[in-house]
């Protein structure tokens, strides 16, 4: 087979070039030249880029269970306390009679009521009215408006809650926990049972069972607050205090509204507070939770970072002659240096990538091994791989520099 | 204007010097004007040190003189920039290196390619053309093998294929026979020879005097200087047809000298030859 020959003028020489495509595969055969070294070079990007992932993903997963467990109480619940009260000299309950209705009508507010521990001298509850079986036993007394039974969300055992009806009329009703009925000798509400609580006889028209929002009723006894003020008074130590529930993510709005709404003359004589919404503690668990791990993370980066650096530096050392070999054919300083900047590139980008799946996989492993729900921002995953590409790409500019600055002639001799 | 014997000038040295910048400055080779003629064989011998290398590395473009200018098919290149000396070097300068210089993760017919790629011909021609290279030097039949299954002479032909496949102006061979045995000398001498003949302007380097022989020209370089010109009596291989050029050639070769008896010539000639009056 003949060859052309070639019938060149002079002048017209077409620049020579690195088209993408073959940049692409020249830098992509480069690496596979030596795939070992390779894959020992992108772990140093791997382990940096995989435990920024798993770091990110785990305290997201962690401060996600953390919300949970506050949501179902903390979040949905707001206090109102009455500092009118105990600031003033003598006992009173600053929340009016309809403090419930009031509050009810915040928007977000699926339950509110007051309470107040009433306290006596002496064990005040008896079984009995008199004789030697009417021995006191110290249980808690606790005053409450029918709004709070629904808003500590008090379930029965049997029997009924007191409503508005017995609060309106003062009556003498109670609503005992499981275990203050277990210790009354009250099994059942069948001949209406009475209890006598500072010699006030009650009828138990109800037990409850429990009650997570207040545990304090669960041993002890409720009584309407009007009955609890008609007989024995206003609270004077611990004044009355109002739960609120609720829905989900209105604790806040609702507890800043609250003493408005339900004091709309005086306001400052009640304040409120809520728990911290879940964001924040999300935010506060994962600062706290990851600096030192974010940091050991970087460390690892910036290690990657230098591996590949030193690689780099090392396979153009190691490659001067091909790259005088490719000086010869053609190519300039840049399509040196663009060569080498890719391959450096393609290692961090590998890295990012394998590291990225890795973290999910730990995070994953982790969260099963839990049984939380494992959570992650995508937009880590898309930005692992991204951000290994940065590394491999500023890891990679002082040896594509070295490679790009070698001369042919001393390249091609080594 | 020097019209050579035959042929435009592919290459023209004029008083090209290149010094190593110091401490202390070595002159490697001192101001020189040769011009090479399209389609001759010219082989560059000297002593290790001499300054081969030095003239190679000017005549390749891998170095700039340090004074004088140096034109390769009448583009000034001496002084050019980088960009335009390499896209000089991809098209128009084809280098064969004593050690190959074979990548040896790739095939033969990847290594071929690979000169393809600066000197941006279209991907799906590449294939074909370094095929084509391959058969020329008659190892097309191993387009697939890497270099470490290849033997040394195989190596070289393929780096050969790869200097041809795009069609240069000149085949610049630093001692292509540094590395290969007697046998396989004579059979990659007797390449280039129908290289030659298939009208390939050739330089050559080299210190192997049977190598040597086999040029159109001779000419020897000591401390720096070319010191010494021959025209001697090409030795084709046994049995070989006088050299002619090949069909298609550009411009007329220089007369073989079978047909042209050194007594013949001017007695300048070989002087007009290496040192063209500008």
């Amino acid at each position: 087979m003949r060859f052309p020959r070639s019938r060149r003028r002079p002048g017209a020489v077409p620049p020579s070039r690195l088209r993408l495509r073959d940049l692409g595969s020249e830098a992509l055969a480069g690496l596979l030249q030596r795939p070992g070294r390779s894959a020992l070079t992108l772990l140093g990007v791997m382990l940096g880029i995989g435990s920024f992932v798993a770091i990110v993903g785990i305290a997201q997963t962690a401060s996600g269970q953390i919300g949970k467990q506050f949501n179902v109480l903390q979040a949905t619940q707001a206090f109102v306390f009455d500092v009118g009260a105990r600031q003033s000299s003598h006992p009173a309950v600053d929340f009016p009679p309809d403090a419930d209705a009031l509050a009810e009508r915040i928007h977000g507010v699926v339950a509110a009521g007051i309470y107040w521990p009433v306290r006596f001298k002496q064990a005040a509850v008896s079984g009995f009215a008199g004789g030697f079986l009417a021995s006191q036993h110290s249980m808690p007394v606790t005053a409450a408006s029918p709004g709070l039974l629904a808003a500590a969300g008090v379930r029965l055992v049997t029997g009924t809650l007191f409503n508005q009806f017995h609060e309106t009329h003062a009556q003498n009703v109670a609503v005992i926990g499981r275990a203050a009925a277990a210790s009354l000798g009250i099994t059942s509400l069948q001949g209406q049972p009475a209890i006598f609580i500072d010699g006030q006889p009650f009828t138990v028209i109800g037990i409850s069972a429990s009650s997570q929002r207040l545990p304090q009723l669960d041993v002890g006894v409720t009584v309407p607050a009007s009955t609890a003020l008609r007989l024995w008074g206003a609270p004077a130590q611990e004044p009355a205090q109002m739960l609120i529930r609720t829905r989900i993510g209105a604790a806040r709005i609702v507890a800043e509204q609250a003493p408005v709404a339900i004091r709309p003359d005086n306001p400052t004589l009640l304040k409120s507070a809520a728990a911290p919404s879940v964001g924040q503690l999300q935010h506060n668990v994962s600062t706290s939770l990851n600096s030192l791990f974010l940091t050991l993370a970087g460390i690892a980066l910036v290690v990657g970072a230098v591996g590949i650096a030193n690689t780099t530096l090392v396979a153009v050392l190691e490659r001067a002659a091909e790259i005088g070999l490719r000086r010869a054919l053609g190519a300039r300083p840049r399509h040196i240096g663009i060569q080498f900047l890719t391959e450096s590139t393609a290692l961090g980008l590998f890295g990012g990538l394998i590291g990225a799946s890795l973290g999910v996989l730990t995070i994953l492993g982790v969260t099963i091994y839990r049984h939380w729900t494992a959570l992650l921002d995508p937009r880590i995953v898309v930005a692992a791989p991204v951000a290994g590409a940065a590394v491999g790409l500023l890891a990679g500019l002082y040896p594509a520099l070295r490679a790009s600055l070698l001369e042919p002639a001393d390249a091609l001799r080594r | 204007m020097t019209g050579g014997p035959g042929g435009e000038p592919v290459i023209r040295l004029s008083s090209a010097a290149f010094t190593y910048r110091g401490p202390p400055p070595v002159a490697a080779l001192k101001p020189t004007s040769m011009v090479i003629y399209r389609g001759e064989h010219v082989a560059i011998t000297g002593p290790s040190g001499s300054g081969k290398s030095t003239l190679l590395n000017l005549l390749g473009l891998l170095d700039k003189p340090t004074q004088g200018s140096i034109e390769i098919d009448g583009i000034d290149v001496g002084a050019a920039p980088e960009r335009e000396r390499a896209a000089v070097r991809a098209h128009r300068i084809g280098f064969v290196f004593q050690s190959f210089h074979l990548l040896p993760y790739r095939t033969s017919i990847e290594n071929v390619m690979l000169a393809q790629v600066y000197a941006d011909e279209p991907r799906r021609r590449r294939y074909a053309s370094a095929m084509a290279a391959l058969a020329e030097v008659g190892l097309d039949h191993r387009a697939h093998a890497l270099p470490t299954a290849l033997s040394g002479g195989e190596r070289q032909r393929v780096a050969i294929a790869r200097a041809l496949v795009n069609r240069p102006s000149l085949l610049m061979c630093d001692e292509p026979t540094g590395n290969l045995d007697t046998a396989t000398t004579l059979e990659l001498t007797d390449l280039l020879g129908s290289l030659h003949r298939a009208g390939t302007t050739l330089v050559v380097i080299t210190h192997n005097p049977v190598v040597a022989s086999r040029a159109q020209r001779q000419i020897a370089i000591r401390d720096g200087e070319l010191a010494e010109i021959s025209r001697v009596t090409p030795q084709p291989a046994t049995g070989a047809p006088v050299p002619l050029p090949g069909a298609g050639a550009t411009g007329p070769p220089p007369a073989p000298p079978e047909t042209l008896p050194p007594a013949d010539r001017a007695p300048g000639d070989e002087d007009t030859h290496a040192f063209p009056e500008e």
